[in-house]
């Protein structure tokens, strides 16, 4: 995507809508609180399925449902795509990192932002955590990547 | 049956859980856009930072931005409008799990390609087999992560 998307005057005021929304939301499902998260993953109370697949089901079929209406987004000119990323081991190796973090904090970003919102300032903690998370893979991915070949990572 | 698996009831779950997807619908249906939440950790150091990794984002450094900003807001306005026992909530979770636990979020939402919005929302409704492969090894491994802490005795 490039930074001509941004030119359309209601670009940036749709994805705030979008996101305030997407934070009303996660606020109210009381996903931005780690504890639930964690009563969920110990098996203690199973209603986070219903966020994460209430969300997917309402995201699956504007997916597929708008393609039938229209092929490119108003604000944009974009074609309607779905979000494919290509499978690979990393898809595996990161998703277990991950898992690791949430299973031992309850936060993932999403809720993270949401539960600062919130006025749960605990939660710079994990906050820091992530920038200093995604800065080290991003060192790491940098100096190998400029080391090995001069390639630019694809995903 | 049903009250021992949800002690809490469902419906809060599944009306939050729609109004996320919602708030993703109305970004996809107007731009196109794919919103996940962990791209904005890499974008927005793209603002300090010249590692070529982080330079991939500078494009969509701005709206993501905005759309995290939009989540704090949302959330804020839940909780100035929710009754008092719902909306005011400060975790008791240990600052050091939420430390740790959050760079091995940072670290691992970006090598694996997506987070719990990424991969669970969109990409489970883009019906992508990267994203049922994600999600099924982070929600696994959280699992057991979660109950090991927890027979470990780390509470809270």
């Amino acid at each position: 995507m490039s930074g001509e998307h941004e030119q359309h005057p209601l670009f940036m005021p749709l994805v705030f809508v979008g996101g305030l929304i997407f934070g009303f939301g996660l606020g109210f499902s009381q996903m931005a609180q780690p504890e639930v998260v964690l009563s969920f993953l110990q098996f203690e109370d199973f209603g986070l399925l219903f966020v994460m697949f209430g969300a997917a089901i309402v995201t699956g079929i504007t997916y597929f449902g708008v393609k039938q209406v229209r092929s490119t987004a108003p604000l944009t000119g974009a074609a309607y795509a779905r979000r494919l990323k290509t499978l690979d081991k990393n898809v595996v190796i990161g998703g277990g990192i991950f898992g690791v973090g949430w299973g031992l904090s309850g936060i993932c970003p999403g809720a993270a932002y949401a539960s600062l919102g919130i006025g749960n300032y605990a939660m710079l903690w994990g906050i820091a955590g992530m920038f200093i998370g995604a800065y080290t893979q991003g060192f790491w991915r940098s100096t190998r990547t400029e080391s090995a070949t001069t390639t630019t990572a694809a995903d | 049956m049903v009250a021992e698996l949800f002690p809490n009831g469902i419906s809060h779950y599944a009306i939050g859980g729609l109004l996320v997807g919602l708030g993703v619908a109305t970004i996809y249906v107007g731009t196109g856009i794919s919103a996940g939440a962990s791209t904005f950790l890499e974008s927005t150091l793209s603002y300090g930072s010249t590692l070529s990794r982080f330079q991939q984002y500078r494009p969509s450094r701005d709206w993501r931005v905005v759309f995290t900003l939009g989540i704090v807001a949302g959330a804020a306005i839940y909780a100035v409008t929710a009754s008092p026992q719902d909306g005011l909530w400060v975790t008791e979770v240990q600052w050091w799990r939420l430390l740790v636990g959050g760079i091995l979020v940072g670290v691992g939402t970006r090598v694996g390609k997506g987070c719990t919005s990424g991969h669970g929302v969109c990409g489970v409704g883009s019906v992508s087999n990267a994203s049922f492969v994600g999600v099924a090894t982070f929600l696994l491994i959280a699992i057991g992560t979660a109950q090991l802490v927890q027979a470990v005795g780390v509470v809270p």
